[in-house]
């Protein structure tokens, strides 16, 4: 029985030594569940021998990871949060790559009817009106603080048995939805990827106050000396490419286009 | 009902075409969660044992400490090691963040407590048993926590065996600072996680069914070696 | 080297405010075959933890020839319930050797070379908490005496034990006590000790009533609680 175990921990203690190059990058959930990433690394491995590792978490613990020096960049959407991670210098430089964009999903039948509104704020208001039930992340990510701004500006102050905050990632605050039959703010991907909709329906988008900008931010490597820029920057410049450009706009789900590629040349 | 059936048919499925993704996650949950209960035995049965033979002042409260901590919140556990092991933390410089490493550090502070307390109620009994041999035969300190850790093994594996249940299922701490990176730090709980917030349930389902078979496989195969070693009903 | 002679001057035991043993003053000195006995309660288990050192006086003294420390090597003891380690018998034997820094295989041949004189020859490899109550209690003395004890104290071994056994454990004890070891004993039971005892400590309420030679004892007891003792009488 020593023995036995002796052996289990030589083979359980002893790992295999990563061979490519790797950096970590931190991403939103909602990039990860659009499922595109799946399309990406495996290009990235084959044109830069570079092994990228996902962190997926929301964008408030994106760039904490990124502050701390924890990931060597990050990819998110939070124009305000990056702005002020930039202003601090935790990171050199923002690059917008692409955009999707949210949806209001809810009850097929539209108790609160929001098919028909004329944009984003209005579809909110109706939703108040009615005090139909919506599940907001409530987790301080990309897509709650978007969520928030737009019911500051459709001058709705939230309060009461119909709004809960689930203070879940994308896919938990789905699940919740589905299972209360609420009204809940998404994004296009996580949506379209989600595999228990249930009643639900995507009942409103097409606002551009809806647009979602992603954008890369390599983290400072004058705070953190292991900051691996030189790879961040070669993926920065690949993730920028026109075969990125291709595949990022040729990605789609049950035949929908998920992302817009906006990325300029310097 | 029907995506319950349906989860356990998939993940028979990726079973038996040995799908080289499920089985590195299989692989490395059972390495991160075995180094655990090692090292975590290491530290929580002798400890356990030493509670059940001294007789000191804080003694009482040791063990209230103790068995508190078997009720720390995973997430907190993960919150507490992410800081140390950040690049921004004490131990930022060993760069052991989001790796298996990680992870098992993790575990070893959620189960220690477990394994520790475990160990000190069994033993404390063997101990009310074998104190006055012990004594009258003049053991060391040392001499009777090898004994009562030697004698009560049987039911120290028990305590072994908790701790590992525990960590195989624990969730909240290894995303933390494993981060659930493919191929790198996903486990069967992350993984779970993940399937489950993209709302593919079937096959969530279906990886912890996996997640199952392997701890019953695991304790049949602890208690069968431990008949092997001795054909008695101790 | 020998540990002996054991003297007690005042040795007291209380547990709680509530005295148990003393004060009692004795010497046990280092050939001869002592019995202790008296009623249930009179201190009789107490009086042979003080001696063994299981159990601190709360005043007096306990003195060997030897610091305690050197005393404690040669001592060993039976107890009225044997306490069986989970092990086998040949492993439980070799257990005190063990402690005394013996490899495994050296404290291992030893103890299945003295397996013979205690009946046990057919039972090493056996589970020791498994044994009848007679086994266990011969394999106390096999681990007792495996050690070569100047002294050897027991309580009570003979309490539950079948006529068989008990023939078999006397006749250890006269075997142990003819290859040196000092023995000091508690029973009940009046047969065994007109058969084995050289001298005889009467206690009675914690205290030591008599100390004589065992023939003085079982024709002239010199107190009355003695006396009424032997006769059979119910003494309280």
């Amino acid at each position: 029985m020593k023995r036995l175990l002796g052996t289990l921990l030589a083979t359980l203690v002893i790992t295999s030594a990563s061979h490519a190059e790797t950096m970590r990058m931190a991403v939103t959930t909602s990039f990860y569940n659009s499922g595109l990433s799946e399309v990406l690394l495996p290009e990235i491995k084959s044109d830069l021998g570079l092994e990228i590792q996902l962190i997926v978490v929301g964008t408030g613990q994106a760039l904490r990871l990124g502050e701390a020096g924890d990931v060597d960049a990050i990819l998110v959407h939070s124009r305000a949060a990056e702005d002020q991670f930039l202003e601090a210098e935790f990171g050199t430089h923002r690059r917008e790559i692409m955009y999707n964009d949210f949806v209001f999903v809810g009850p097929a039948d539209d108790p609160a009817g929001i098919r028909t509104a004329d944009s984003a704020a209005g579809a909110l208001i109706e939703i108040a009106k009615a005090t139909a039930p919506f599940v907001s992340r409530g987790d301080d990510s990309g897509t709650h603080k978007q969520e928030q701004k737009l019911w500051t500006e459709a001058g709705v102050i939230v309060e009461g048995d119909w709004y809960r905050a689930a203070g879940a990632g994308m896919g938990a605050t789905l699940n919740v939805a589905s299972g209360m039959n609420a009204y809940v703010f998404s994004d296009r991907a996580s949506w379209l990827n989600f595999g228990n909709k249930g009643d639900l329906d995507l009942l409103y988008s097409g606002d551009p106050a809806l647009f979602n900008q992603y954008a890369y931010i390599p983290v400072n490597p004058a705070r953190w000396p292991h900051i691996r820029n030189d790879l961040a920057l070669a993926l920065e410049e690949w993730l920028a490419s026109d075969k990125a450009a291709a595949l990022i706009n040729g990605y789609t789900i049950n035949g929908e286009n998920l992302f817009t590629f906006n990325a300029t040349q310097p | 009902m029907n995506s319950i059936s349906q989860g356990f048919w998939d993940a028979w499925g990726l079973i038996l075409t040995f799908d080289p993704d499920l089985y590195e996650i299989i692989f490395l949950s059972l390495q991160v969660t075995v180094s655990a209960v090692i090292i975590a035995s290491a530290i929580g049965l002798p400890l356990g044992a030493w509670l059940a033979v001294n007789r000191f002042r804080f003694r009482r409260y040791a063990i209230a400490i103790l068995n508190a901590l078997m009720g720390l919140p995973p997430v907190v556990v993960g919150l507490f090691v992410y800081m140390l092991l950040s690049r921004a933390g004490p131990l930022g410089g060993f760069g052991l963040l989001f790796s298996p490493e990680a992870m098992i550090i993790a575990q070893v502070i959620i189960i220690t407590p477990l394994i520790a307390s475990i160990s000190h109620q069994t033993l404390r009994d063997l101990w009310a048993e074998y104190h006055d041999l012990l004594i009258s035969m003049n053991a060391t300190r040392m001499q009777r926590i090898r004994a009562l850790l030697w004698d009560g093994r049987r039911a120290l594996l028990t305590a072994m065996l908790a701790g590992f249940g525990r960590a195989i299922g624990e969730v909240g701490a290894i995303m933390i600072v494993g981060g659930n990176i493919d191929h790198a730090t996903r486990v069967l709980t992350t993984a779970i996680a993940l399937e489950t917030g993209k709302g593919n349930f079937a096959f969530a389902m279906g990886l912890g069914l996996v997640l199952i078979m392997l701890a019953v496989i695991i304790n049949l195969l602890i208690h069968a070696l431990g008949k092997t070693e001795r054909a008695s009903t101790w | 080297m020998v540990i002996l002679p054991l003297k007690m001057q005042g040795a007291t035991a209380h547990i709680r405010k509530k005295r148990l043993v003393g004060p009692v003053d004795i010497t046990i000195t280092a050939d001869g075959f002592t019995i202790i006995m008296g009623p249930n309660g009179a201190g009789k288990t107490t009086l042979l933890r003080l001696m063994h050192g299981l159990q601190r006086c709360s005043g007096g003294l306990v003195e060997w020839a030897v610091p305690h420390a050197k005393a404690r090597e040669k001592q060993a003891y039976v107890f009225q319930s044997p306490i069986m380690m989970r092990r086998r018998v040949v492993d439980s034997i070799a257990y005190p050797l063990r402690l005394r820094g013996l490899s495994a295989s050296a404290a291992r041949a030893t103890a299945r070379e003295s397996a013979g004189r205690f009946g046990l020859e057919k039972l090493l490899d056996s589970w020791a908490p498994m044994l009848s109550g007679g086994e266990k209690q011969k394999l106390s003395l096999a681990r007792a005496l495996v050690i070569e004890p100047d002294i050897l104290f027991l309580d009570e071994p003979c309490a539950n034990l079948d006529g068989r056994a008990i023939r078999e454990i006397e006749a250890i004890l006269r075997d142990a006590q003819a290859a040196g070891t000092r023995i000091v004993m508690s029973t009940h039971d009046m047969g065994q000790a007109r058969r084995l005892a050289q001298d005889v400590v009467f206690m009675y309420d914690g205290k030591i009533h008599e100390h004589t030679a065992a023939d003085a004892f079982f024709t002239s007891p010199t107190t009355k609680e003695a006396h009424a003792f032997i006769n059979g009488d119910i003494v309280e």
